[in-house]
C-alpha cells in the first residue's frame, strides 16, 4: 500500500460514508442510538479537511493511517470512533513495522488489516457472532490472508475480502446482539442488519475499489 | 486532594453535573471530557487524555474517573493507554453511577479521602438511599396523603 493508495481509499471512503450517512443512521436507529452514519460522516469530513490542509505527507502509508486514526477517534464519538480510531492506529503501527520499501503487497495489507481487526476485537471484548463490525471484518481479513497465501494480486485479493465482508454483514440479520448499545434491546435486535458491520463492509469495499482504480 | 474526572457523551450533561459538584463540594478538583473534539454528542480519547493529564497535574493524590455509559469506556481505555506509567498508577476508574457516584466521591475527596476511599464512595450501588426505606420495592407510587398538593396550590 503506497501512501497514494491509502489517500485514495480514505477519499473514497469519505464520499461513500457521506452518501450512506442516512442509511447507516437508519440502521442504527433500529437497534442502536441512531447516529452511526452522522458520526462517521462527521469524522471522515474532519479527516478530509486535515488531508486537504496538507497535515501529513502522502509519501508513506503509516503517517496517513495514524492521522486518520487520531482524527476518527477524536471526532466520531461513541464506540465506533474509539474502535475505528484504534484500528487505524494499530494498522499504522503494523505498516510502520514492515520493511520500508516493500510497497503495499497483499501480505502487508493483510498484516495491517489483521492488526486493525485484532485491535477492534480486543478493545470491544468481542468476537464474531455477536452482531458487530467483527462479523464483516473477521471474514474479510481471513479472505485477504487466504488470497495472500495463494499469491493473488492486491486488487483481486481485496475484492475477495470485500465480498467476504458483505456476506458476513448480511449474516448479522438473524443474530442476537450481545455487545454495545444494540444489546440493550435483547431479542428485539434480531431481524436487523448491524450498522457497524455495514459500515465496516463499506470501508473494505472502498479499499478494494481504490486498489482497483475506482 | 483526589480529583474527579467526568467522562461522558454530552458536554451539557457534564457541565450541569460539574455545577452541582461545585455546590456540594467547594474546592473540589474536577476535570471534564464531554462530547467529541467539536462538542458533538460522543466521546473523544484525546479529550479524555487531556482531562486526565490536567487533573493529575493539579492533584498529586490522583484522580477517580466516572463514566456516563459503557461505550465511553472504549475511548477511556485508549486514553489511559497513552498515560505515563507513573500517571496511570494514580488513576482509578469507577463502576459507579455518574451523578450519584460523583456527588458521593466529591464529598469524600474534599473531606481528605484517599484514592481508594474516593473510589469506594463513588461505587455505592445506584439507587441506595435515593428513596426512603419504606418505598415499595417494585417502584410503585406510595399513597400517603392524597390530594395534599392540590389543596396547598388551591387559591
Amino acid at each position: 500500500m503506497s501512501g497514494a493508495l491509502v489517500v485514495a481509499w480514505l477519499h473514497l471512503a469519505a464520499s461513500r460514508v457521506a452518501a450512506e450517512r442516512m442509511h447507516l443512521t437508519d440502521l442504527d436507529a433500529a437497534i442502536g442510538d441512531g447516529d452511526h452514519g452522522i458520526n462517521l460522516d462527521r469524522g471522515f469530513a474532519a479527516l478530509e479537511a486535515r488531508l486537504a490542509a496538507g497535515d501529513v505527507s502522502i509519501e508513506s502509508p503509516a503517517p496517513i493511517l495514524a492521522l486518520a486514526g487520531r482524527t476518527i477517534t477524536g471526532t466520531v464519538g461513541g464506540a465506533s470512533g474509539a474502535l475505528y480510531g484504534r484500528a487505524l492506529l494499530r494498522a499504522a503501527a503494523a505498516v510502520e513495522a514492515g520493511p520500508i520499501d516493500a510497497g503495499m503487497t497483499v501480505v502487508r495489507v493483510a498484516a495491517a488489516l489483521r492488526a486493525a481487526v485484532d485491535a477492534i476485537a480486543a478493545l470491544g471484548r468481542s468476537r464474531p457472532g455477536e452482531k458487530t463490525m467483527l462479523d464483516a471484518l473477521v471474514p474479510a481479513v481471513a479472505a485477504l490472508e487466504a488470497a495472500a497465501a495463494a499469491g493473488a494480486d492486491l486488487p483481486g485479493a481485496l475484492r475477495r475480502a470485500a465480498d467476504a465482508a458483505e456476506t458476513g454483514a448480511r449474516a448479522t440479520v438473524p443474530l442476537l446482539a450481545t455487545k454495545g448499545r444494540a444489546s440493550y434491546l435483547g431479542e428485539r435486535s434480531i431481524g436487523h442488519l448491524d450498522p457497524g458491520a455495514v459500515s465496516s463492509t463499506l470501508l473494505i469495499r472502498a479499499l478494494a475499489d481504490a486498489a482497483n482504480g475506482a | 486532594m483526589v480529583a474527579l474526572v467526568l467522562v461522558g457523551h454530552s458536554p451539557e450533561l457534564l457541565g450541569g453535573l460539574r455545577a452541582m459538584l461545585a455546590q456540594a463540594a467547594p474546592g473540589l478538583l474536577v476535570g471534564v471530557a464531554g462530547g467529541t473534539d467539536a462538542g458533538a454528542l460522543g466521546t473523544s480519547a484525546p479529550l479524555i487524555l487531556n482531562a486526565v493529564r490536567s487533573a493529575l497535574a493539579e492533584a498529586p493524590d490522583g484522580a477517580v474517573v466516572l463514566l456516563d455509559l459503557g461505550s465511553a469506556a472504549l475511548a477511556l481505555e485508549m486514553a489511559l493507554d497513552d498515560l505515563e506509567p507513573s500517571d496511570r498508577a494514580r488513576v482509578r476508574v469507577s463502576r459507579g453511577a455518574l451523578v450519584e457516584g460523583a456527588v458521593r466521591a466529591a464529598v469524600e475527596a474534599t473531606g481528605g479521602g484517599s484514592l481508594a476511599t474516593v473510589l469506594a464512595a463513588s461505587e455505592v450501588p445506584p439507587g441506595r438511599d435515593k428513596l426512603p426505606d419504606d418505598w415499595p420495592a417494585d417502584g410503585a407510587a406510595p399513597v400517603t396523603a392524597p390530594g395534599d398538593l392540590a389543596r396547598r396550590l388551591a387559591p
